[in-house]
């Protein structure tokens, strides 16, 4: 299926009139998914998401069936599905346009999962700052309980389940699942150590599953059209690589930065950064040259200009040195910018963000944003570089040194800055400038 | 048990040991600072950072890739433990550096140099410089966190040992980590100090400077201290404790651990409550009326001001002791019956089986009793739900016992054993008919009541041994100043029958002396007191407290023959 041919699958109900309505939804086709799948058993459906080989949209990329059957198989009382809608990786914003503008496609995919796992229970997590997602949601949730879609006895198939809908505190490190279940409990979003897994102690130390939104808006479709259909989209499996699980699938890449028209489109996996910036987002702006670009999220780290060409699928960006696809959130950053400033924009964002529970990521980030912040004065050293760079390597989960990924994000971005462009660095440190440019818009 | 190496040393492990206490048995540290035993694992510090592998099949060892707490990672057989990599010692550095960053080095001011485990990590794992090159983060130091807690706040590491104890241990959950990333700090809500019995633990707990004993602060460096191990007397719980001294002054009490007692805590009461051993008011020489001093016995007076003030230095004991042993054989051989000797429950169990045969040597019908057994309100269990009550049975992690005293149970077994059954002073205060007391107090505060008072009278003959003045020291003919809990050397029975050995910190004031030695020189025994040759005697002598007769009762006690079948009844 080439791009042009692609029809919207996530987003094909976007930017119509009443899109949010249960009454448009349903003319549209809605819900019949979900009596599909309520006529199944609850492994037929997982066979199903299995077979379709839909990885989770949060960031890491896990394969959502295979995460399901994690689940223990006689268990006594609850199992809760969490829905992560803590949407917080800078860039990323498909999240919010999935649940404003067609809350019950997403809501739909929680039904149906809910059904998959056995939760009687969802949680809906959504951050704070959504106040329009939250209004909608509750409608939405509030038209469903009026019309048998929750509730008990779910279209007359026995199931009950009921969703709560809880509003985060503006933390990024609650969209971290284990951050996102201690939140939900009321505590300090501080990640948990592993194991237990949430899939066997989670949320109220039940076992619990915790998928994305976006993850959630593709499970209708996976029912309703199969899941051949939706292998026809994307990256196949890498035949010589037994542990490769294929990138299928729509997927939703928010575009953002400097280019011409920053927004939402939705393509099979697999484009590039090259094509998504020129036929998607009308070029970088001003006539200039991309510099970098970050493939999904800041805590992937950046793509040069010579790395373009590399499909934004599960395993492009990890070819060239980024983290992953993450949230396929691309940032696009000009020829203008200095790496210097950005770097340090990011480095300030994670300081902020650190919940602060590991020593290095507690320190690190915030000495990394120290040490950029003296570059940026003038006051930088050489020995500065290498200072940044061993303590991105000495922080996270990949060396082992943190519990949560949260650290491997900080470290990417000055991995990544610094061994692609490492002259800019230099030539600036050794040119002594103070950077003209106001500090970047923060956190906040 | 289960096979593990530590870099390259075989050593067999407990199979529910993490990697550090399979480290420890085989003589490896592993350094860390928010793992501890008794609570919750976290693994956050990242100070334990390990690599661990899995000897195969055939013999092979296949490490793991990636660094990990060895807090967290549990062991099976064939696990290898390596702490000694380059990659450890760099993670090492690495955290120890990141923990210093905005650390202020006071150390030249800090309570806790001497026995700090960042000073002490640093030595030997970290590196001499930092390469922070910016301003550190200053903060406000708290000295409103608690009544006997402050907390420094930029010494901290945030390991969350002492937040982790408010939640887990005392169940008062007043302690919190506020604010995010490198600017979080602990705290307390406002005006809700952390203030509950157990409070003064998390200083022990504290592995740096950051939470300090406000009554300990700034008094004395550590390094000075002198520890003796002993046990509080402030509970029948008996925790097992560490008195610090320095030039005979005790300077603080700290619980040791002793998971055959209490764990590894103790309550503020025990802990803090050491302060009468150095009042002022305390007897310091032993005394005889005037009438006893100049032979002259029908000149006697009850006043003080009327205690001979002229007895030669040199010979206050023996005149004194003398003069004692004389008047007690005197008076049980005129009437045996009428003699009664007061057993207190703060004696330990050498003294009061040192008093009991010389009572009973002399005449089988001396009476001996047991003297009030001091009890406020009710055992008081930890931790506590979040409306303070207690929980329940099985969840108990501490117990602040009701029966103030240390060795009820150590006392009744040497009374039971030469007087047949244990007589309390309250049974007989009404009749007593007694014309001749031995008294022996030794309690925290004045334990006559007026009962006991009354029913002592102005008997003929009445010595007391003491540390604190009484209305009976008052009007006593002898008064032998005695030593506290910190000036002697003996066995403590607790609650649940566990046979501790504590041992003398300081010596007592002024002339004061033990008990111990008091009673040797009373009963005319020859040679010095020693409380290990005494357990051998008293372990041959009264087969309930045979346990004894080791002599050696180790650091962690042993249990009365009795108890030990309960507590494996109870287990099984």
């Amino acid at each position: 299926m080439s791009d042009s041919e692609f029809k919207p699958v996530l987003l094909g109900r976007v930017g119509r009139p009443n899109s949010q309505t249960l009454a448009s939804y349903r003319a549209d086709g809605g819900y019949e998914a979900l009596a599909k799948a309520l006529k199944m058993a609850n492994t037929e459906v997982i066979d199903v998401v299995k077979a379709s080989g839909l990885r989770g949209r949060g960031g890491a990329g896990f394969p959502t069936g295979l995460k399901w059957t994690f689940l223990p198989k006689d268990v006594k009382g609850p199992i809760y599905l969490c829905i992560n809608g803590d949407e917080s990786e800078p860039g990323t914003f498909n999240n919010r346009v999935l649940i404003e503008e067609d809350p019950h496609q997403v809501l739909e995919g929680i039904v149906i999962s809910s059904f998959a796992t056995r939760s009687t229970t969802a949680y809906f997590y959504l951050r704070y700052e959504y106040g329009r997602c939250y209004r909608v949601l509750k409608q939405a949730i509030d038209e469903m309980y009026a019309n048998n879609l929750l509730g008990k006895n779910i279209l007359g198939s026995g199931y009950d389940l009921d969703i709560y809908l809880h509003r985060g505190a503006c933390a990024y490190i609650c969209g971290e699942e284990t951050g996102l279940i201690e939140s939900l409990e009321g505590k300090r979003a501080w990640p948990r150590i592993k194991p237990p897994f949430p899939a066997i102690e989670g949320a109220f130390r039940r076992p619990t599953v915790v998928n994305n939104v976006e993850t959630m808006a593709c499970i209708p479709h996976i029912m309703k059209h199969g899941p051949e259909w939706f292998q026809t989209m994307g990256i196949p499996k890498d035949p010589n690589n037994p542990r490769d699980a294929g990138s299928y699938g729509p997927k939703l890449y928010c575009i953002s930065g400097h280019v011409n028209q920053p927004g939402l489109v939705e393509l099979p996996m697999g484009i590039t950064a090259r094509e998504l910036i020129d036929k998607h987002a009308g070029g970088v702006w001003k006539g200039r040259s991309a510099k970098a670009v970050i493939p999904g999220g800041i805590s992937m780290g950046f793509m040069s200009s010579s790395e373009l060409d590399t499909p934004l699928d599960f395993n492009g960006p990890g070819r060239v040195g980024c983290l992953g696809l993450g949230t396929a959130a691309v940032v696009v950053i000009d020829d203008h910018t200095s790496m210097v400033d950005v770097l340090y924009n990011a480095c300030r964002f994670f300081a902020h963000e650190s919940c602060g529970q590991c020593t290095p990521c507690r320190e690190g980030t915030a000495w990394s944003t120290k040490i950029l912040e003296r570059i940026r004065e003038g006051r930088g050293k050489l020995s500065d570089i290498d200072t940044l760079l061993e303590i991105s390597a000495s922080i996270g989960t990949i060396p082992g040194t943190t519990i949560c990924g949260l650290a491997d994000g900080a470290a990417w971005p000055i991995k990544t800055a610094i061994n692609k462009f490492r002259g800019e660095f230099e030539e600036y440190i050794k040119s002594g400038r103070r950077s003209e440019s106001p500090v970047l818009a923060g956190a906040h | 048990m289960v096979k593990v190496k530590v870099n390259d040393i075989e050593v067999d492990a407990g199979p529910k040991d993490n990697c550090i206490l399979a480290a420890r048995k085989a003589g490896v540290e592993i350094p860390h600072y928010c793992w501890h035993e008794s609570l919750s694992v976290v693994a956050s510090c990242r100070m334990c950072l390990v690599e661990v592998g899995e000897t195969k099949p055939d013999g092979t060892i296949a490490m793991g890739p990636k660094l990990v707490p060895g807090c967290q990672t549990p062991i099976k057989d064939g696990t290898v433990i390596r702490t000694d990599s380059p990659k450890v010692k760099a993670a090492q550095q690495m955290t120890l550096e990141l923990l210093l960053l905005n650390h202020p080095l006071d150390c030249s001011i800090c309570d806790q140099a001497g026995e700090c485990y960042l000073q002490d990590y640093t030595y030997k794992y970290g590196k001499a410089h930092s390469r922070l090159d910016e301003p550190k983060l200053q903060r406000m130091d708290k000295y409103h966190i608690g009544d006997q807690i402050a907390l420094f706040t930029d010494r901290c590491v945030m390991c969350t040992r002492c937040v982790r104890f408010t939640r887990e241990i005392s169940g008062t959950a007043e302690l919190q980590v506020v604010a995010r990333g490198s600017h979080e700090e602990i705290d307390v809500f406002p005006e809700e100090p952390c203030n509950n019995k157990l409070a003064g633990n998390v200083v022990d707990l504290c592995p740096v400077g950051a939470l300090c004993s406000k009554d300990f602060l700034y008094k004395k460096r550590v390094w000075w201290l002198k520890q003796a191990e002993s046990v509080c007397t402030g509970c029948s719980t008996g925790c097992s404790i560490s008195i610090d001294q320095n030039e005979n002054k005790v300077y603080r009490l700290r619980p040791r651990p002793n998971p055959e007692a209490q764990g590894h805590f103790m309550c503020d009461e025990g802990r803090f409550g050491f302060k009468y051993i150095h009042d002022e008011r305390r007897l310091s020489t032993p005394r005889l009326s005037v009438a006893l001093a100049s032979g002259i016995e029908s000149q006697r007076k009850t006043t003080s001001a009327n205690f001979a003030p002229d007895l030669n230095f040199a010979d206050l004991w023996p005149t004194a002791l003398t003069k004692a042993r004389q008047k007690i054989q005197d008076a049980i051989k005129a009437d045996p019956s009428s003699f009664v000797a007061v057993f207190s429950p703060f004696m330990t169990v050498e003294e009061a089986y040192l008093l009991a045969k010389f009572i009973k040597g002399i005449h089988d019908k001396a009476r001996l009793v047991l003297g009030p057994v001091p009890s406020v309100g009710v055992d008081d269990k930890y931790p506590k739900g979040p409306k303070g009550e207690s929980p329940a049975d099985g969840n108990v992690k501490f117990t602040i016992r009701a029966e103030k005293c240390p060795n009820r149970l150590g006392v009744e077994a040497v009374l039971k054993h030469f007087e047949g059954s244990v007589v309390r002073i309250e049974s007989i205060a009404q009749r007593p008919n007694a014309h001749a007391w031995y008294i022996v107090g030794g309690y925290t505060s004045g334990w006559v009541t007026e009962a006991i008072d009354k029913a002592i009278g102005t008997p003929s003959l009445l010595i007391v041994q003491d540390i604190f003045p009484s209305p009976l020291s008052e009007r006593a003919d002898i008064v032998l100043a005695s030593g506290s809990f910190a000036e002697k050397d003996g066995t403590y029975v607790n609650h649940a029958g566990l046979a501790q050995s504590a041992s003398a910190a300081v010596r007592a004031p002024g002339e004061a002396r033990a008990d111990g030695r008091i009673l040797m020189e009373l009963a005319g025994r020859t040679g010095l007191f020693n409380a290990m040759a005494l357990r051998k005697e008293i372990g041959a002598a009264i087969p309930e407290l045979s346990v004894l007769g080791s002599g050696d009762l180790g650091d962690q006690g042993v249990r009365l023959v009795r108890f030990a079948k309960q507590a494996t009844a109870a287990a099984t």
